[in-house]
């Protein structure tokens, strides 16, 4: 595979959120607007490369029996200086994501790309892995989060779009919008449309019902 | 004789020395890493909050009906800061507020009194033995006086600015700077609608003795404030801390003598 592919094919091939289901916690907290969704796909972006980066340059060295709190040990460091950056430089945005910067220790997104990826690759696969799954992750958030901030508050980065009801215009926002229910009804219809596009995303049935069992009963 | 880090790493990765080596040798440079990113970036962070408070404080201004159109009359465009002996309750001229870290001298022997368990309503164990607070006069009258807060919540030390009118007896704003408290329960004291509950409360007796209470199920007397739902322990907080400091041991005696003395 090469380095392009490895950097695109996660972006809707192979999306970690609406194929893998990886990293759904965050998606759905931090995509009430544009502005959160783009800090937060910055961030993670950043850590799931760098983290990959690293874990692949000393993979040689982990041992078996410790490498998953090694790789956590790595992105808990990452993710402590990513979270004193967004404090010192974008304070505001820091207050709003909250602890969802630290929950990036957490996701499984980017354990997951250490474990099943960095850990058995070369240093430059990895990094292209690490930051396509993070652009993957990004494209997401920010169709969520432009969808949910566009809908529930009628503005873009906070500036005015749909002129609301509020403001003398034709809008009624959505305040369903606004809550975390309406992310999983994005993300699901998103997973359906990539889906019936790219039907071999669609998972086999694990079963299925006979026909006519009920009246074979009778 | 080989490169001892050589030797090292051509250990297998089974080996326990090695096993050892590596997860200290991790923990290590991420120690590193960490802490110099927080030393670094310290500076700015705590430019960013002393900003943010400031805002607040600006904000709870902005708040009080008149008080802008009140200081544009008397010229001012800030509130004039100075130091109190919270001992005697005498202004500490020439003594200079800026940097003046309430919560730091609280920690330094030197320039702190411990306090009583009796005493100690808010929970901070020591109490700094100055403080600065930020007035308004108008022809030598004082107009409004802000005096900053601090006590142990529910899970952090919540820090407030609380204004009072010139009767010395009325609240005109609570600003809370700074907490720790649960999200979603006792964070929201920090909410604008929970503030908004505080001015026109009585907050002192006629003779000086503070009296304001948060109470659960509705304020029906004019020193009463509702508590927050499900945040019990952080509402009584706040009423202790505001005890205290209204108290003998906080601003009394200052209060007193402006009562008796003006400004």
């Amino acid at each position: 595979m090469k380095l392009t592919e490895r950097l695109t094919d996660p972006l809707i091939r192979n999306n970690p959120i609406t194929l893998q289901i990886l990293g759904i916690c965050s998606a759905l907290a931090v995509t009430t607007s544009l502005s959160t969704a783009l800090t937060m796909s910055v961030a993670l972006t950043v850590v799931l490369g760098a983290s990959s980066i690293i874990i692949s340059t000393i993979r040689a060295h982990i041992p078996g029996s410790i490498r998953l709190i090694v790789q956590i040990t790595i992105i808990a460091a990452l993710v402590i200086v990513i979270d004193e950056i967004l404090q010192a430089f974008a304070y505001e945005t820091s207050k709003q994501l909250s602890i969802f910067v630290g929950l990036i220790v957490t996701n499984c997104l980017v354990l997951g790309r250490a474990e099943a990826f960095a850990m058995h690759n070369p240093p430059l696969p990895s990094l292209a892995d690490g930051i396509g799954n993070g652009l993957g992750y990004s494209l997401i958030l920010i169709v969520v989060g432009t969808l949910r901030e566009l809908l529930g508050k009628g503005t873009l980065l906070g500036q005015p779009i749909l002129p609301t009801v509020e403001t003398g215009g034709w809008f009624e926002p959505l305040g369903l919008m606004s809550l975390a229910p309406s992310a999983f009804f994005i993300l699901g219809l998103l997973v359906w449309a990539i889906r019936s596009r790219w039907t071999d995303q669609s998972e086999a049935v694990e079963y299925r019902l006979k026909p006519d069992a009920g009246r074979a009963a009778r | 004789m080989a490169n001892p880090i050589r030797a090292f790493l051509n250990r297998p990765n089974d080996d326990t020395a090695k096993t050892f080596g590596v997860a200290i040798g991790v923990a290590l440079v991420s120690a590193l890493v960490v802490s110099t990113a927080s030393v670094l970036l310290k500076p700015i962070q705590d430019a960013n909050i002393a900003a943010e408070q400031a805002a607040r404080m600006e904000a709870m201004l902005d708040q009080l009906p008149g008080m802008r159109d009140l200081m544009m009359e008397t010229g001012v465009d800030a509130l004039e800061t100075r130091m109190v002996d919270l001992a005697t309750g005498a202004f500490l001229p020439g003594t200079d507020a800026a940097g003046f870290d309430m919560l730091a001298a609280a920690q330094d022997p030197e320039t702190s009194v411990a306090l009583t368990t009796e005493q100690d309503l808010a929970s901070i164990k020591r109490r700094p033995t100055m403080a600065p607070v930020y007035l308004l006069q108008k022809d030598g009258d004082l107009m409004l006086l802000v005096l900053p807060v601090h006590g142990t919540g529910y899970a952090s030390t919540i820090r407030a600015m609380l204004a009072l009118e010139a009767d010395l007896q009325t609240v005109a704003a609570l600003t809370v700077l700074e907490q720790g408290e649960t999200p979603g329960l006792g964070a929201r004291i920090m909410e604008p609608d929970w503030q908004a509950q505080w001015p026109g409360t009585l907050a002192l007796a006629e003779d000086g003795t503070p009296v304001v209470e948060v109470v659960k199920g509705g304020a029906t007397e004019a020193w009463q404030v509702d508590g927050l739902t499900g945040a019990t322990r952080t509402s009584n907080a706040i009423q202790f801390l505001l005890q205290f400091w209204l108290g003998p041991d906080g601003y009394g005696p200052m209060l007193d003598r402006l009562r008796a003395e003006g400004l």
